[in-house]
């Protein structure tokens, strides 16, 4: 990026190591079942599981065949049957069904079960329930984080949102709080601990007991500081449309496990290609933070630049040739299949994206931020509705009304409902019960409509005028409201916001909208904790804690303070990755994002949806 | 000293040696005829049984317990029902298998603590034969009946019974416990696991070596011996891919106990077995080693070794290690040997000392000299033999510059230890863990200490363990036991209160129980316990607090099964994490439940969106219909009146839809209401479409656009420009334009251009491809967006339109 970007950034610490002691504990847990047997797989499973251990690696620990979680009566001839699951009860359902059938037409088996990351004790439940918990036998493969790329672990879970979130099963938090003990064993300890949320602080408290119970090792600290935040701490980030290249990307094409498959309108012939996309991929690596509108003129350069080093073959007398063939060509060849690849995702993209109707979008997004043209907003959401455009998007900008609003007023609430209902079904009520359930869709409660709000808020503003934080305060409570309105001082659009020279966070979404989960983790490592920001943590719902100190010196100056884990419970967008690594560089800090899922708009909206069809 | 390898007998390349240990201080009448004998290992205490099988229902026979040594711990009469077999845990427990399959557990001190039974089917067929074995997980229970069924528990403190399938022929000559369970039938061999009886044979036993009668499994499983009733002994590793030795022991009858001896780190493995009169030790090699026996014997194997109990003493028979033999082998020149003489020589004040040391010195082996002769004073047992070790290091130790102490100093201490607890009074443990069993308290603690084991592993268990028995003396007040092991206890770590609380609750006192459980940190640890005592309620509120979601199950499907209905969702009501966690459990496993839970709690709302719920799993309209009622009912109560309406809208559709499916066979039922008019369009049914148009205000933009799209669709051009003019669009033109121009129609998209607002004119001419009608339009409206956009789409080729463009443009900017 073309931008003053701090040079000392510090060296990531190296992830490869989860990727192997997880390996090795499922070859392990594969070798006591002794003898040939069949696996069955969790679908969702699959692309992470491939990650670890190819099927090469299987068929030595004497895997025969693989087959997928289907919920359907098995076909396997085998003696012994293997299934890695998520600890799910439907899954160990249907287990007890495949057990029940073979006892049923008098067939002996031995089964196995490998929950991951862990076992729920409903699990147990449902074996002993249905009678077999004396047939099989359960272990626990605790394969808790998936490294996807330098900076991003996972930890597959997309139930977490939906689970802790909405149903308030608190399930997954000590899962959470495992997950965070490892890389503390592994890379801490860590010297400070951030978090805001609920469940974030339940994480964390977790953590904290699995840390006095096992044993303290003196090591050097990889890792310094650690962030916790919440998804519900911010919607409205993972609800806007990405406009960051990977974003882009994910949006369109759906990354999964770090992973795309390009259709044929990218690849140009008629085969999909699965592409893995990390920082190996260099050219990739080079635009997956980009602003979308700046990705196509980096290409072409790069293409450009390419022809070059080919045309150097011209001139270049046997030796000189033997040397490129043997040293260049072969990466020159690489770049440019990577290269010609992301120029069609990108025409792809634009193909799509430049359409009258993705424009007009963007547009009532950005005036939804900017709290511009309301009732323009609603009769665009309206109209989309009407022509039933998408039925996700449509709840997605309904959300973001709601969210920037403060609710909607109870004229509009139940038109907008009665249309939706009217496009896509009454069984979407339920969906509704849900959104407002999360306060993501409301009905505006009287005396809370958002101009007395905005006058609390500029109330607060003031008082703090004067002080030497006082922008940065306003900035982050208007960040809150998203109404970029009442300030100056703030880009208002795209045209005076130079997207090629980011001058913050903002950028990744055309600088409408800093994206509030970073602005908070930028405020709150620079102030070292919560003090000052307490008014924005009553109106985030509180659950906020920094806690100092587990066998590190939090003053020492060396390189592990400056590497930062956060911590998204409910999942975290690319966009906000970008962001993140924009701070990072803007900073001279580098940032590990560990996310129970990816998440973006419609994944999230489709997390919520209760309709039966 | 020169005698000490007069008790070493050579068998191929290794010795063995048989040490004497006790003179047993018991004083047996009849010895150890006609007795059950059971000694637990590492020098573990002996559990004695006269007479198990009664002459007479008045005979009672007494149970005795001793320590290694012979020291009488405990002595009772035998009150219950024939036992078969006795046997000591890993904790050292006592278990006495009954004949009917109960197991009696007794403590060390002969106090009865609880009993289980191995089966309903055992009472009727009675045991004939059982085993007591260790695993790491923990202490098993295997037995086989007289009808020839086996059954396996292979941890008795997590009770599980595994009944094992039927052995062909339904017979059997001998069995052991390796991998599941090893059992013999003439010459076969089977491995007998929970699922199936697998056949199997032994690398090189040919049939010809006759049927196997007893067999026996190595300290660690590693390796396993058969003998058959041809007198051959069989040994090989007991996952049976090796054979190590065949040896012809020329004993037709089988021997009365066959036990390994055998050290770590040997290479020579061996068999001890015993008859009537006779020890042999077998080996590798086709040697063997007598020992007459003048008494019955009971033999134990250790890890190391064998012990042999008799009424008399007892005795340690081991392979020699191999360090001692390099030490004190006759005429040895190992750099050890030559040290010991040359210490030997200086308490003699004889310069052969000076000699000899030289010689060590001269091989540069000083260094390995003291090494052997610390690690040999390790291996013996006797004081007198360790000190002469000892000290020949220590004066070795002087010549040397850079040795570090540490193998010395904590060989010293160990030894020390040893010896200590060897002392007749006090058994023969090897590890401060029996110690602690024997509630030998503050020596234990002394011990750890001494060691300087961390106290996570020493101290603090030794306190747990005394706490544990303290909370059982029954002479002092709730107060005083408390206060007493929360000042000695204080926080040690890896000490739980919860753990001595649940022992207090064992001995009856739930009062102390209560108040040891205030002093645990950790709320989880309390749960178990708690339920235990019936507090389920706070047992619930402590399984939250602790944060784990297990927990918190447990306690409430415990709660679900102790409590009626009604109060066990009072309980939940009033925990929120625990309600949710059960509704999603209900969710997947029982609908109806889910449905009390919320009528119980009189939450209209989530029972109405169960009964929608609920009408969509069912097939028969007239049953969705009666689900829907109930739920426009609660949603009413609810004070729902949005989705009260809305859902009686869903069910007039729905009657709507069946009519018209009756009538036309349309196809409509469930569909949405936009999908029903586009369905209805699609077909043509107009008027029904418009019927749905008025009964259901569907907003008039809407209808607009279906029937735009729909008319487009089936290309009924004169249709649509009778509809577009049958009022003013209120979605405009622009939509038409742009509808028919997606259906490649562009002579009837520019019919509708010339209607278009002139905000939008612009774009219906580029729409329509028509440039030079959208350059008049911008240029008539002067907005230089417009231009631009008019602009952007303009050929290069076209030069006269550019200019002209271009020339309005810079007009525009100007103004």
């Amino acid at each position: 990026m073309a931008h003053s970007a701090r040079t000392d950034c510090p060296e990531l610490p190296d992830f490869f190591l989860l990727k192997r002691l997880a390996r090795d504990q499922l070859i392990y847990l594969l070798e006591q079942l002794p003898g040939k047997k069949d696996l069955f797989i969790e679908a969702d499973l699959m692309s992470p599981l491939d990650r670890i251990a190819n099927v090469s690696t299987l068929k030595q620990h004497e895997v025969d065949k693989l087959y997928k979680v289907e919920y359907k009566p098995i076909v396997s001839t085998s003696d012994q049957l293997c299934f890695l699951i998520r600890p799910r009860i439907q899954t160990v359902k249907w287990i007890c069904d495949v057990a029940n059938a073979d006892k049923a037409t008098g067939r002996f088996r031995r089964y196995k079960i490998i929950f991951t990351p862990q076992k729920f004790y409903a699990c147990d439940a449902v074996l002993e329930e249905q009678g077999i918990i004396g047939d099989v036998t359960t272990d626990e493969w605790s394969f808790y984080l998936l490294p996807l790329d330098d900076d991003i672990i996972s930890l597959e879970l997309p139930e977490f949102f939906r689970d802790n979130f909405l149903a308030g099963d608190q399930r997954w938090v000590r899962t959470a709080g495992s997950a965070l003990h490892l890389l503390h064993s592994l890379y801490g300890p860590f010297s400070k601990v951030y978090g805001i949320g609920r469940c974030s602080k339940m994480a964390y408290e977790s953590w904290r007991e699995q840390v006095e119970e096992g044993e303290q090792k003196a090591r050097q600290a990889e890792i310094g500081k650690v962030f916790l935040i919440d998804r519900d701490v911010d919607f409205v980030t993972p609800l806007c449309s990405q406009v960051v290249y990977e974003g882009l990307v994910d949006d369109i094409f759906k990354i999964k496990c770090a992973c795309v498959e390009f259709g044929p309108d990218v690849t140009s012939s008629d085969k999909s290609i699965k592409v893995m996309l990390n920082s190996q991929d260099r050219v990739f690596n080079e635009i997956r933070n980009e602003h979308f509108s700046n990705v196509f003129g980096f290409l072409s350069q790069k293409a450009r630049n390419l022809q070059t080093s080919y045309d150097k073959r011209r001139g270049m007398d046997i030796k000189q040739m033997k040397t490129f063939v043997s040293e260049e060509l072969k990466g020159l060849k690489q770049e440019h299949r990577l290269l010609s690849l992301h120029i069609g995702a990108c025409e792809s993209i634009m193909k799509k994206k430049t359409k009258q109707d993705f424009q007009e979008l963007l547009k009532t997004e950005h005036s939804l931020l900017e709290g511009f043209e309301i009732r323009e907003s609603i009769s665009f959401i309206e109209e989309h509705i009407n022509r039933q455009v998408s039925m996700i998007e449509s709840l997605r900008l309904l959300c973001l009304l709601s969210i920037t609003e403060n609710g909607l007023l109870p004229k509009d609430y139940r038109s907008l409902k009665a249309q939706y209902l009217q496009s896509y079904g009454v069984d979407h009520l339920l969906t509704f019960a849900n959104l407002r359930q999360l306060g993501l869709l409301v009905e505006q409660q009287p005396g809370e409509t958002l101009t007395v709000m905005e006058s609390k808020v500029g109330k607060l503003v003031n008082d703090r005028t004067g002080g030497e934080t006082g922008f940065l305060f306003n900035l982050l409570l208007i960040t809150i409201f998203v109404s970029l309105r009442i300030r100056a001082g703030v880009p208002k659009s795209d045209e005076e916001y130079d997207l090629r020279v980011p001058r913050d966070m903002a950028y990744i979404f055309s600088g409408a909208y800093v994206p509030l989960s970073c602005k908070l983790i930028e405020q709150v490592l620079e102030r070292d904790g919560w003090t000052g920001l307490e008014e924005v943590t009553r109106l985030l719902n509180g659950h906020e804690f920094a806690v100092t100190g587990y066998g590190a010196d939090s003053k020492a100056k060396n390189d592990a303070q400056r590497i930062i884990l956060v911590m998204f419970l409910g999942g975290c967008t690319f966009s906000e990755i970008s962001a993140l690594r924009f701070l990072g560089r803007e900073r001279g800090c580098k940032f590990i994002v560990v996310t129970t899922a990816i998440t973006n708009s419609s994944r999230l909206i489709e997390a919520l949806l209760d309709n039966l069809v | 000293m020169a005698f000490i390898t007069a008790n070493w007998n050579p068998l191929g390349e290794a010795f063995y040696r048989k040490t004497e240990l006790y003179e047993m201080c018991w004083n047996l009448r009849d010895g150890l005829r006609d007795c059950l004998v059971a000694a637990a290992p590492y020098g573990g205490p002996i559990a004695l049984l006269r007479e198990p099988v009664r002459r007479s229902p008045s005979s009672r026979p007494q149970l005795e317990i001793y320590s290694a040594s012979g020291v009488a711990i405990a002595s009772f009469p035998w009150k219950s029902g024939p036992v078969v077999q006795l046997g000591w845990t890993v904790s050292d427990e006592l278990l006495c298998i009954q004949e009917d399959g109960s197991v009696l557990i007794y403590d060390l001190f002969g106090s009865f603590k609880r009993h289980f039974s191995m089966g309903q089917e055992v009472m009727q067929s009675q045991v004939l034969e059982a085993k007591v074995f260790h695993s790491p997980y923990g202490t098993g229970v295997a037995i086989v009946t007289a009808s020839s069924r086996f059954t396996l528990a292979t941890n008795i403190d997590d009770l599980k019974l595994r009944r094992l399938p039927e052995v062909p022929g339904n017979t059997w000559s001998a069995g052991e416990v390796c991998r599941g369970i090893l059992m013999s039938n003439g010459p076969e061999l089977y491995i007998l696991d929970t699922t199936s009886c697998t056949a199997v044979v032994p690398p090189g036993l040919g049939p010809q070596a006759g049927s196997i009668v007893h067999m026996s499994v190595s300290f660690s499983y590693k390796y396993l011996a058969l003998f058959t009733d041809t007198g051959h002994m069989w040994t090989g590793s007991s996952h049976l891919q090796d054979k190590m030795s065949e040896v012809d022991t020329k004993k037709t009858t089988p021997p009365k106990q066959m036990v390994w001896c055998r050290r770590p780190k040997s290479q020579q493995p061996s068999v001890v077995l015993m008859w009537d009169r006779l020890l042999m030790v077998a080996g590798v090699s086709h040697d063997t080693i007598q020992f007459p026996l003048e008494d019955p014997c009971v033999l134990i194997g250790e890890l190391d070794g064998v012990r042999i109990i008799s009424s008399a003493n007892q005795e340690l028979l081991q392979e020699v290690p191999l360090v001692c033999q390099e030490i004190f082998k006759i005429a040895s020149m190992a750099p050890g040997a030559l040290l010991l003489e040359a210490h030997r020589e200086y308490q003699k004040s004889s310069q052969k000392a000076d000699e000899y040391l030289r010689e060590i010195k001269e091989q540069s082996m000083l260094g390995e000299a003291v090494r052997q002769c610390v690690e040999a004073a390790g291996h013996e047992y006797d004081s007198n033999t360790q000190k002469s070790l000892l000290r020949a290091a220590s004066f070795g130790k002087c010549f040397l510059t850079d040795f570090s102490p540490e193998a010395f100093v904590s060989t010293c201490r160990e030894l020390r230890v040893l010896n200590a607890v060897r002392e007749r009074g006090v058994g023969l443990p090897l590890t401060h863990t029996q110690l602690v069993y024997r509630q030998f308290y503050p020596l234990a603690i002394e011990v750890c200490r001494y060691l300087k084991i961390p106290d996570y592993q020493g101290v603090s268990r030794v306190l747990k363990h005394w706490a544990s028995c303290k909370v059982q003396q029954k002479d002092l007040s709730d107060e005083a036991i408390a206060r007493a092991v929360c000042v000695k206890v204080g926080d040690s770590p890896g000490v739980s209160y919860s753990h001595i609380a649940a022992k207090a609750y064992e001995c009856g006192r739930p009062e102390l129980a209560i108040k040891l459980l205030d002093f645990e940190a950790r709320s989880g640890e309390q749960v178990p316990l708690l339920l235990k005592m019936k507090r389920s309620q706070l047992a619930l509120s402590k399984a939250v607090e602790s944060g784990d979601t297990d927990l918190v199950y447990t306690v409430v499907t415990y709660l679900k099964s102790e409590m009626n209905r009604g109060d066990f969702f009072m309980t939940l009501r009033n925990q929120p994490v625990a309600l949710s966690l059960y509704r999603q459990f209900c969710k997947l496993q029982e609908q109806e439940t889910l449905k009390d839970l919320y009528n119980q709690d009189d939450d209209h709302q989530e029972l109405a969106n169960y009964y929608v719920t609920a009408s969509y799993r069912e097939k028969r309209l007239e049953s969705r219909l009666s689900l829907l009622q109930t739920a426009v009912d609660e949603y009413n109560k609810a004070k729902n009146e949005f989705s009260a309406k809305a859902t009686e809208e869903e069910m007039r559709l729905l009657r709507f839809q069946r009519k018209l499916d009756d009538e036309k066979g349309a196809g409509l039922l469930g569909l949405s209401l936009q999908a029903t008019m586009e369905a209805l369009l699609a077909l043509g049914l107009h008027k029904q479409a418009e019927q749905l148009y008025r009964d259901f205000r569907v907003p008039d933009k809407r209808f607009w656009w279906l029937k735009l799209k729909s008319l487009a669709e089936k290309e009924e051009w004169e249709e649509l420009e009778k509809f577009s003019k049958s009022k003013k669009s209120p979605i405009g033109y622009l939509a038409f334009v742009e509808v028919c121009m997606k259906s490649n129609n562009k002579p009837e998209a520019k019919k509708y251009v010339s209607k278009v607002t002139p905000e939008q004119r612009v774009k219906a001419h580029l729409a329509v491809g028509d440039l030079e009608g959208a350059a008049d339009a911008a240029i008539e409206r002067k907005s230089d967006s417009e231009l631009a956009a008019v602009l952007a789409r303009c050929p290069a080729s076209d030069r006269q339109l550019l200019d002209r463009l271009n020339r309005a443009a810079a007009a525009a900017a100007k103004k």
